[in-house]
């Protein structure tokens, strides 16, 4: 097919999966949240809550969109747009599953490799500070200021760990390129150990994941991280001035940036679109049987059901769970979809744990934050990368 | 396609510079300056140094400029109030610049005659591979001295910058 | 014509240095005197890494990287060095803080 019209397909495609996970995975956080907290969370819109994402939009698409006096414009009105930009692009090099089939040839499930991809994602994300920074300055407010220099010199000082912690797997892979970076994960120890960069010898790199995942958790303002825009501390940190659309903006870029650093966690250490188990004993039949327990659960919870409504939506939520159970059993299907789930469900499994943190921890003070990043994590960064260094030098 | 991008990035990179030196707010002056870096960093790639511009987009615009940004915004000082100007600065400068920048275009077409041309993917060797090879065997020595730059301007700027012990 | 010409190029990076030049003459606030140095740094990588294709050799790239390392170190000591100025002194303007005789 023409390069150019299958790009652009390609990227409809994402932008549309990617906008509706974004709006979703508000209401799977606020549904999770309310459960860990005892409670029931939305419930009123739609069953189960379901259309709550869909008023939101509604609601702040007709909010009174009002430019406070004495801002500065341009930079006011900047700001929301270029963070939204950021954290939008870095999802256009990030490899969803294998090559497909498609009339006309094949394709990666992939809207770019770049040569260089990490260090275009890590420019991405350096560049995400202005967005902040830049709306706290606008904002002609000192709260707003206050929040945006915070929230910029975590954000700045947490890249170094990031970048350190990125270091380390490359040292394995060898490569820049995401793809060949998850291409480099394939493969088995002993037959049923997945060679994922966390298990990977000479060195597993355990702790670059972890390193990785908590200079994540600050680089996207997540609790324990997320004092510069905690409601109780600075009257909402720099967005306190931003209302209706340009409030949405900043919203939809903290959630794009948890899913984009979801995904780049998900290839560099866990392997990608690669499956636990290999091909071979049957992990191809794991989206079949995981949807057919969806359906279950759901089925025996819909004939004794908590709620009269229930009785009605839970039984169709099972259908359709089994309708995609039996979809996936088609071959063609299973081979070009199948990597893709296992993509998602690693993606989704992250996601959760950011969604359990905020649920669980306490935040952290500003000095206690900025303290942890440069007198702890920057250290044992650097350590990791000389020990994964001097491992590899050795055995290879 | 390579004319029209080279065409696209040039100006936007000209329109801000100039928007850098005319601007009386440093935080739009710095914006621009980053507008500036960003639209460099596609000329960079569009001449094969992939690794580079990268690199400039990680460290310049999304370092360096951050740092000026910070600054501006915790010392506030305004825009800069206009004082007596020079005319003769302005009444000899301004053709001057032109003609400086005249000679050198002539110069330059006059060297580097048109034949010589920059194309897309003519220079493969600006990878991270091939530039990581060079910087750790041949120029070994000033990638060290440089990480020592480095330390000194670090320990310089916080000794600098921090409060009076009174 | 398929490509640029590598003289295009050339005269984007002088002109990129000369706006540079003319913002450090002609401007009197130390940020703004400070950002047409980074003006002028950014031409001349341009200008390095031009050669460097014209010759099809890394070594161009390599200057480059090394100019701005040194830019970078060189930003983060004069913001430094300005943030003290301005404790002291209280204003960002290079004229008011000659305190030399005329």
């Amino acid at each position: 097919m023409n390069f150019f019209l299958l790009s652009l397909i390609k990227a409809a495609v994402v932008a549309f999966v990617l906008l509706t996970t974004l709006a979703y995975l508000q209401w799977v956080e606020r549904k999770v949240i309310a459960h860990i907290q005892v409670r029931l969370g939305p419930s009123r819109v739609g069953p189960h809550g379901l259309l709550q994402p869909l008023a939101d939009v509604i609601k702040l698409i007709t909010k009174e969109d009002l430019i406070p006096p004495y801002v500065n414009k341009f930079l006011y009105l900047a700001a929301p747009f270029f963070a939204i930009t950021m954290s939008l692009l870095s999802i256009s090099v990030i490899p969803f599953g294998s090559e497909i089939r498609i009339p006309g040839g094949t394709t990666w499930m992939q809207l770019t490799d770049l040569n260089m991809g990490l260090l275009f994602v890590l420019a991405v994300s350096s560049m995400g500070v202005y967005g902040i920074a830049l709306a706290g300055w606008a904002s002609n407010n000192k709260y707003s200021l206050l929040g945006g220099l915070r929230s910029s010199a975590q954000m700045i000082s947490y890249e170094l760990p990031l970048s350190m912690a990125l270091a380390a797997p490359l040292l394995l892979a060898n490569t820049l390129s995401l793809r060949h970076i998850v291409e480099q994960q394939a493969g088995y120890y002993l037959g049923f150990i997945p060679r994922w960069a966390v298990f990977q010898m000479p060195m597993p790199q355990i702790f670059s994941f972890l390193i990785f995942l908590i200079a994540a958790f600050a680089e996207t303002n997540r609790v324990p991280f997320d004092l510069p825009e905690a409601e109780n501390e600075l009257v909402a940190g720099f967005h306190t001035e931003y209302s209706s659309m340009k409030f949405a903006a900043f919203f939809m870029a903290e959630y794009a940036n948890m899913i984009t650093v979801c995904s780049i966690t998900t290839t560099l250490f866990l392997g990608g679109w690669l499956p636990l188990w290999p091909s071979a004993a049957g992990s191809n039949y794991l989206p079949t049987v995981v949807f057919l327990l969806a359906g279950g659960i759901a089925l025996s919870h819909g004939l004794h059901p908590a709620r009269k409504p229930d009785r009605l939506t839970l039984p169709v939520v099972a259908v359709v769970f089994f309708l995609v159970a039996a979809v996936f059993l088609i071959p063609a299907v299973q081979a070009a979809l199948a990597p893709l789930f296992w993509f998602a469900a690693k993606t989704g499994a992250l996601l959760f744990l950011f969604i359990w943190i905020r649920g669980t921890l306490p935040r952290f003070r500003y000095d206690q934050l900025m303290a942890f990043a440069w007198k702890f994590l920057f250290p044992v960064a650097v350590l990791n990368l000389m020990v994964t260094g001097l491992l590899v030098a050795a055995f290879s | 396609m390579d004319v029209i991008l080279f065409l696209i990035f040039a100006a936007i990179a000209v329109v801000c510079g100039i928007n850098v030196v005319v601007q009386t707010h440093p935080i739009s002056s710095a914006i621009s300056l980053i507008g500036v870096m960003g639209a460099l960093a596609v000329l960079y790639l569009l001449l094969g140094a992939e690794f580079l511009a990268a690199a400039q987009v990680i460290v310049y615009a999304g370092a360096v400029m951050v740092l000026f940004v910070f600054v501006i915004m915790l010392l506030n000082a305004g825009a800069e109030t206009r004082r007596g100007r020079s005319w003769m600065a302005q009444l000899l400068g301004v053709p001057l610049v032109f003609a400086f920048l005249g000679l050198m275009a002539y110069f330059v077409q006059h060297v580097f005659p048109g034949s010589a041309e920059v194309r897309f993917g003519a220079f493969k060797h600006g990878t991270a591979q091939d530039v990581g090879r060079a910087l750790f065997t041949q120029y070994l020595l000033p990638f060290e001295v440089v990480s020592v730059l480095i330390l000194v301007a670090i320990l310089g700027a916080v000794v600098l910058a921090r409060k009076e012990l009174e | 014509m398929t490509g640029v010409p590598i003289s295009w190029y050339l005269i984007l990076s002088a002109v990129l240095f000369a706006l540079g030049v003319a913002g450090f003459v002609l401007r009197r606030n130390i940020i703004t005197v400070f950002m047409s140095i980074e003006l002028m740094l950014n031409g001349v990588n341009l200008s390095f890494i031009t050669f460097s294709y014209q010759l099809r050799q890394v070594n161009g790239h390599i200057f480059s990287f090394f100019v701005m390392v040194v830019a970078a170190a060189e930003a983060a000591v004069g913001l430094a060095i300005i943030l003290t100025v301005f404790k002291n002194r209280s204003t960002l303007n290079i004229d008011d803080v000659s305190s030399m005789k005329n």
